[in-house]
């Protein structure tokens, strides 16, 4: 039997989860299965719970979330591509009051900035970095990014990444928590409601890194683009759960 | 008997289908018609606990989640 979904139900129920977060107002026009706004509803979602939302500039690069930055309501520069940390550097150091966050793709934070990022990193500023990394240029069309696995198939990569021809894929929070100036470094998934949920959690700690004015912080958040990896939609969590997840590995690099 | 439910905003869904493998008790299943954007949306059956997790994972914002009060 099919139950009625399309009101409120009669009988005293209590509302335990919206549909979005208050912060989005409108809708956002990406593909489906993407894992993209999972991640913006988790970081505004963070956001809302630190009461930083007045007192905070997200500075957002290039891809398919930049999107995001027409339904976001937070102050939102938007800068050339990959060169988002030293935007957002720039913000901090002029009002060190505010909470400045970078929103980044893999293309343009492992591809087009790599040295932005590992040189905010080292600097230790008191920034924090979110990178959506799911292994394609989304936003021109899937093309193959300096993080994507070995094996996958992109645009360019059409049979597989083959490190003989590619070379091998960059684990940018990895570099990243290499540097003494980072003082929380993580990577999480949002292919399952327990990794939405770890992924929420290493956002909180990020941001409070930030507050607490302890360094540079970043969190890695791999989502899921069935689009761009020529797979169903209900299969990406899947398969990003034996590719990516197995190359790069889930958890906490650092905290200090 | 059910202890949550779900109101489904089905014009928003692109029928991705994650919310069908993230349910714990598994009572969500695709309809046979397609909403005003072409795409197949979820439909609930008996058995919901509350538990959010299709809310939780769904990229489209189509859920809000409720979980039933027990009469007094």
């Amino acid at each position: 039997m099919i139950i009625d979904t399309s009101g409120p139900p009669v009988l005293p129920a209590k509302q335990v989860a919206d549909f979005k977060p208050s912060l989005l107002l409108g809708e956002h026009s990406l593909c489906p299965g993407c894992g993209e706004p999972v991640a913006l509803r988790i970081l505004l979602e963070v956001l809302q719970e630190l009461d930083i939302v007045q007192r905070t500039i997200g500075v957002v690069g290039h891809g398919c979330y930049g999107s995001f930055v027409r339904i976001m309501d937070v102050d939102v520069l938007q800068c050339l591509h990959g060169r988002a940390p030293a935007c957002a550097t720039g913000i901090k150091r002029v009002r060190p009051g505010v909470a400045v966050f970078t929103l980044q793709g893999d293309g343009d934070m492992a591809n087009e900035g790599l040295q932005e990022v590992l040189h905010a990193a080292a600097r230790g500023e008191n920034i924090t970095c979110v990178m959506l990394n799911n292994g394609v240029f989304g936003d021109t069309g899937g093309q193959q990014t300096a993080t994507t696995v070995l094996g996958q198939r992109t645009k360019t990569s059409i049979d597989g990444r083959d490190p003989e021809l590619h070379g091998y894929p960059i684990p940018v929070a990895d570099l990243v928590a290499s540097l003494r100036g980072s003082a929380y470094v993580a990577r999480g998934a949002v292919s399952t409601a327990a990794g939405v949920l770890q992924a929420k959690r290493m956002l909180r700690k990020a941001f409070q890194t930030q507050l607490d004015g302890a360094g540079f912080s970043l969190v890695e958040i791999l989502t899921m683009c069935p689009t761009g990896w020529f797979v169903p939609t209900a299969e990406g969590p899947t398969y990003q759960q034996g590719t990516m997840e197995q190359t790069y590995g889930i958890g906490e690099l650092v905290t200090r | 008997m059910s202890r949550g439910t779900l109101v489904i905003d089905v014009d928003r869904c692109k029928g991705c289908e994650l919310c069908l493998a993230a349910c714990p008790p598994n009572v969500l299943s695709m309809s046979a018609t397609v909403n005003e954007q072409g795409y197949r949306y979820p439909e609930l059956h008996d058995g919901c606990t509350g538990c959010t997790a299709c809310q939780i994972v769904c990229p489209d914002f189509v859920f809000a989640v409720y979980r039933f009060t027990p009469a007094s």
